[in-house]
């Protein structure tokens, strides 16, 4: 059962996503209290959270909710304070836009995400590795320019993980998409991360995404956590599976929408 | 021609069944229209030497194009054609890295933080509004006129187109890749090599095509004005003899030379920016 829970550490978790591995109740990202202001504008009123090792954690809101905001202070992408902000460990990130170099071929553009790290010699070989993890091995040697949306997407999913990060930072990566592309991204983002069990943090306006592949989704709303759910559906997930839905009505009704037009077709009313 | 074509082919393979071919066509269409155009070029000389054989165009106002190519291999025979040449390329060749230089060093300083953008910006827009020609007489009374002034004159001429481009180009460059270039913890030298540098160059590839023409033009007028070597000499010296052939082998040259620097950027342009198809 979906569990409302004010415990960031939900109990009772599917066996089957959950590999035993050293320090997997290690928190990788600790955020307490966090506030951040632009201006005269507050966007972030205290938010605690807390992300383990190997857990996926889907983050939704609505627009100007501040879940960029909170992405892009984990992604040490502002100056917020160190001690309401913890990480343990290496930080990847992946963007709406893929934000490849366009003046690096594929595989130089993930070799660079390792350029300052202790891969750093065996860069090549590891570029290669990551990219024939995302079935994008014979596009080594293409300009980013060349690649489609979901190819281009791809290739920035290899350079995040190739640095082996303790928490993946993915920001609304797959709205670009189309539909299609999108599930097979979702299929691939679930394999990557059984294999490589980084801590992550999926930011998105999209419910049905945040159920299929989280362990737990927060919704954020006025600058704090306002509620949060533990899935333990086991994945490929179906949307008509018992927790999946009553999580699902429970997330829209946090998030707002009309109890009305929450029919099982409003898949992007959640969209903010 | 492999590094242009190569974005373009892997483009067409994906869409086209026989991509091979399409561009052997494509080819041949090329070389027709190749052929096309240089017949009126062809006419016009032709009437211009039968103008001159019938001696309605006199060796005064036009030396015919026989005439010319004969004075040319005189020329160069002599060594006159060649050491004036030299002469010329090598003003241009200073006063441009000067120029280049400067600008190149200018720009990076406005480019890469506000305080420099803040002390560099606005003299340099407002010195750029000078026609530099026009500081000649300025030039000539402080340096004289000896080599001084016009490796000035070209340096000045070249200095701006550069700096303006390469400016714009670092501050065009998409803060996204810089944001993203940030999360892969690159330093700050490295994203200037991986980021920015790569980011400005096509803009200021574009300054220095300018910035070439520029210095060319410049070259032509300081050796107009004055000059006891190089090729604008041997024009004006020409000029006093109305030797006209003269003139159009100096002027031949002095286009070559432009011609030459600006398929030398454009051979740049090809091979740094063959990522974009």
């Amino acid at each position: 059962m979906a569990l409302m829970t004010k415990d960031p550490r939900p109990s009772g978790r599917a066996a089957d996503d959950r590999p035993g591995r050293d320090g997997a109740h290690h928190a990788v990202a600790t955020v307490t209290e966090l506030h951040r202001s632009f201006g005269a504008t507050h966007v972030l009123k205290g938010v605690d959270l807390e992300i383990r090792r190997g857990e996926f954690v889907a983050l939704l809101g609505r627009s100007g909710s501040g879940k960029s905001t909170l992405l892009r202070s984990l992604a040490r992408l502002d100056a917020a304070p160190s001690r309401q902000l913890q990480v343990d460990g290496a930080v990847s990130v992946a963007f709406q836009e893929p934000r490849l170099l366009p003046w690096r071929k594929v595989e130089d553009n993930v070799a660079l995400a390792l350029a300052n790290g202790p891969l750093s010699r065996s860069r090549r070989t590891h570029a290669r590795r990551a990219l024939d993890e995302v079935g994008l091995a014979e596009k080594r040697d293409a300009w980013p320019g060349s690649l489609s949306g979901g190819q281009a997407q791809r290739v920035s999913l290899a350079r995040a993980l190739v640095r082996e990060p303790d928490l993946l930072l993915l920001d609304e990566p797959f709205s670009a998409l189309d539909a299609l592309t999108r599930l097979e991204m979702h299929r691939l983002v679930i394999a990557l991360w059984k294999r490589h069990r980084p801590g992550v943090l999926l930011v998105t306006h999209d419910v049905d995404e945040a159920l299929a592949l989280a362990d737990r989704v927060l919704v954020l709303d006025q600058g704090r956590v306002a509620a949060q759910w533990a899935l333990d559906v086991p994945r490929d997930r179906r949307r008509d599976h018992v927790q999946t839905a009553t999580t699902r009505a429970r997330v829209l009704d946090a998030l707002g929408v009309d109890a009305d037009i929450r029919t099982d077709d409003t898949t992007e009313s959640g969209a903010a | 021609m492999t590094a242009l074509l190569t974005p373009q082919a892997v483009g067409e393979a994906e869409g086209l069944e026989r991509p091979g071919r399409r561009r052997q066509l494509r080819n041949h269409a090329d070389r027709l229209s190749w052929l096309r155009r240089w017949v009126s070029p062809v006419l016009i000389v032709l009437s211009w030497q039968m103008l001159s054989s019938a001696g309605i165009l006199t060796e005064d106002v036009l030396a015919s194009p026989l005439q010319i190519l004969t004075t040319g291999a005189e020329l160069i025979a002599e060594g006159t054609l060649q050491s004036a040449t030299a002469t010329s390329i090598s003003r241009v060749l200073s006063g441009f890295l000067i120029g280049a230089t400067s600008g190149l060093l200018l720009a990076l300083v406005a480019g890469l933080s506000r305080i420099g953008e803040d002390a560099v910006d606005p003299p340099m827009q407002m010195l750029r509004t000078l026609p530099h020609f026009g500081l000649i007489p300025l030039f000539i009374v402080w340096m004289g006129i000896g080599e001084t002034p016009k490796i000035a004159l070209i340096a000045m001429g070249v200095a701006f187109p550069l700096y303006l481009n390469t400016f714009a180009g670092i501050r065009s460059v998409d803060r996204k890749l810089l944001e993203a270039a940030r999360t892969l913890n690159l330093t700050r030298r490295q994203r200037l090599r991986h980021v920015i540098v790569p980011g400005a160059l096509p803009q200021a590839l574009v300054g220095l095509r300018q910035s070439l023409g520029v210095a060319w033009l410049s070259l032509i007028v300081a050796e107009t004005v004055s000059a006891d070597s190089g090729l604008g000499y041997l024009i004006n010296d020409a000029r006093e003899f109305l030797k006209t052939d003269v003139i159009v082998v100096g002027l031949a040259v002095y286009s070559l030379l432009g011609l030459l620097t600006d398929s030398l950027v454009r051979l740049i342009e090809r091979r740094a920016l063959a990522w974009r198809s």
